[in-house]
């Protein structure tokens, strides 16, 4: 068993949190080695190799690889991964796109957004946004995996390990990257937070939602929200929670004015604790949240914000 | 040009997966089922370039069980052209793979020659969100994926992609394969006219082995079980309270 984990690297910047917990997700199996690809990776190498478990960090420096394109990567990724046994990626934009492309390419399957490790080729899986749980067990001869992250926590950082440049050639004659319009704040990253408030189509407007943003402020938390919001133009497309935006699983998460459909809760339900303000006492979102309050998020939410 | 459109027949969204007592899967019996909803933005895509004179023609194609003709029925009401099903299980509850899917759609790639193929990001029963990058990796063309717009130029395609920190515009040369996510458009309905139509519409079936594709699976499904459930807690009397357990449980 030799196991790989690609690092998410944007821009030369890794995603520690993602990163992180992937390896944890991995070194269930042992230790790891970890591929950085990216046009600036001395950085995000340095960091790797302090986590625990992490036995070799192997480097892919190339301008070809900035935006970890599908293609950049994978042509590259078929040589690199052809000694392992398992490679682990996130389950996120970056590993939702480049993993099944390596698969295609080699005929293997790929095992996505796994929740838990059970052996070397049995894992479990969320289906159906999360209401039933499949086990599988993978007879491909590269086990290729996405880690759904928020299941697990990130690594200490207590390790040393090697770090050694490879080599590899790679083209892209397909796609071109042609802008990024990435979205910077100064809150905690949604994935990673401690504490989420998400709003809803409830919420009314864009400008309405400072009043969920406010909150989150007071909070130290992150913004979600449901896809009508995001739909409605209320929240950028990087907030939506859900079976088709990011999972999470904070210590709390707020939902006001949020119904609660089953694609949403697909989304948070694994969260530890989970408030929910809705003026229709019947709204679904109750039926999971811990604590509800049946009241007007327009008079709840800044009084709320007022005496914390 | 032309364009393929993949569609799955699944579980509709809005009725609640039953897990079988047995532990086999999600019962599938006497429910109601849908086109995948991501399928349908991909079709309703297709069938806006087409209606901008970017295309000629639309072929949709189904793989599953004979009841996906129903499916194809709804894709040939919307507007595509023709369909293609490729009857590949005689059970609902046998779900197919997306690497097989990919390699039934790669024969069929090489067969109808399209120039675009859009394909629904994920299916909505077994999310593994990976036919579209499987499909695009086997026939070696460009992949851009989570599109939330797409433009056709002459040699290349301009796709905004949804991704994790906002969004990434990139070009894809054609022909090429997009995965579609909620964002691209709002499907039509069919219209009754329409839906009279779609009857006379060429729907070919064929099998896999028509194909001369091998029907493999590479993962087992061991069992499927109910995920951990949430208990129902607390109304709380008001604000107040709230507060207090908000206060209580950050940084706890
Ligand atoms: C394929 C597919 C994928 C999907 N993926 C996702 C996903 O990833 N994430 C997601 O969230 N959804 C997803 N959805 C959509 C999902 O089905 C719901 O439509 C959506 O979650 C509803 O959002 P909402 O709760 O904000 O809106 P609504 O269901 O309209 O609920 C609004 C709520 O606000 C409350 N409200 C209104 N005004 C006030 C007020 N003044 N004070 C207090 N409460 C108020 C109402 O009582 C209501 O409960 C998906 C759907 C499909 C088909």
């Amino acid at each position: 068993m030799k196991i790989l984990v690609l690092a998410e690297i944007n821009d030369g910047e890794l995603a520690e949190d993602q990163t992180s917990k992937t390896v944890s997700a991995a070194a269930t199996l042992g230790k790891v080695d970890v591929l950085c690809a990216s046009n600036k990776c001395a950085d995000a190498s340095t960091k790797v190799a302090k986590m625990d478990n992490v036995e070799n960090v192997l480097i892919l420096e190339d301008d070809l690889f900035a935006q970890s394109l599908a293609e950049s990567y994978s042509e590259t990724l078929i040589h690199t991964i052809s000694s392992y046994s398992h490679v682990f990626a996130p389950s996120s934009s970056f590993g939702k796109n480049v993993l099944p492309r390596i698969g295609g390419m080699l005929d293997l399957m790929v095992i996505s957004d796994i929740s838990k490790v059970i052996s070397e080729d049995t894992f479990e899986r969320p289906v159906y946004a999360g209401n039933a749980i499949q086990t599988v067990q993978s007879i491909d001869k590269i086990k290729l995996i996405s880690v759904r992250t928020s299941n697990y926590s990130a690594v200490p950082l207590t390790g040393s390990a090697s770090i050694n440049k490879i080599d590899c050639k790679s083209k892209n004659t397909l796609t071109t990257f042609i802008e990024n319009k990435i979205q910077t704040s100064d809150r905690p990253e949604l994935t990673s937070a401690k504490v989420v408030v998400s709003g809803g189509r409830g919420v009314g407007s864009k400008e309405n939602f400072e009043i969920i943003e406010g909150l989150a402020d007071k909070l130290g938390a992150a913004v979600g929200a449901s896809r009508a919001a995001v739909d409605s133009g209320f929240a950028p497309n990087d907030w939506q929670v859900g079976q088709t935006g990011k999972v999470v699983a904070p210590d709390l998460y707020v939902a006001v004015g949020i119904s609660g459909a089953i694609q949403h809760l697909a989304g948070m339900k694994d969260s530890k604790v989970i408030v929910a303000i809705n003026k229709d006492e019947e709204a679904p979102i109750f039926q999971v949240a811990d604590f509800g309050l049946v009241d007007d998020l327009f008079k709840a939410v800044p009084e709320i914000e007022k005496k914390i | 040009m032309k364009i393929l459109v993949p569609v799955k027949r699944v579980l509709d969204y809005n009725v609640k997966a039953r897990v079988k007592a047995d532990g086999s899967g999600i019962d599938l019996t006497n429910v109601k089922m849908s086109m995948n909803p991501f399928d349908e933005i991909a079709l309703e895509e297709a069938i806006r370039i087409k209606e901008k004179g970017n295309a000629e023609e639309i072929i949709a194609v189904s793989i599953g069980v004979q009841q996906n003709q129903e499916t194809l029925r709804t894709a040939l009401a919307m507007g595509a052209d023709r369909a293609i099903l490729v009857v590949a299980s005689d059970d609902v509850h046998n779900d197919i793979e997306p690497l097989t899917v990919a390699n039934i759609l790669t024969a069929i790639t090489f067969k109808e020659s399209p120039s675009l193929i859009l394909c629904g990001k994920q299916a909505i029963d077994n999310d593994f969100n990976a036919t579209a990058q499987m499909l695009s990796a086997k026939l070696n063309w460009s992949q851009a994926t989570f599109a939330s717009e797409i433009e056709v130029k002459k040699d290349v395609v301009r796709v905004t992609r949804e991704v994790d920190g906002g969004l990434q515009t990139i070009e894809a040369k054609m022909p090429a394969v997009i995965s579609v996510d909620l964002r691209l458009n709002e499907p039509r309905y069919a219209s009754l006219p329409n839906i009279m139509k779609a009857k006379r519409k060429p729907l070919e079936e064929i099998s896999p082995a028509d194909l001369g594709v091998e029907m493999t699976q590479r993962l087992k499904i061991i069992k499927t079980k109910e995920p951990d459930s949430r208990e129902a807690g607390l109304i709380l009397e008001n604000i107040d309270q709230l507060v207090e357990k908000i206060q209580e449980n950050v940084g706890g």
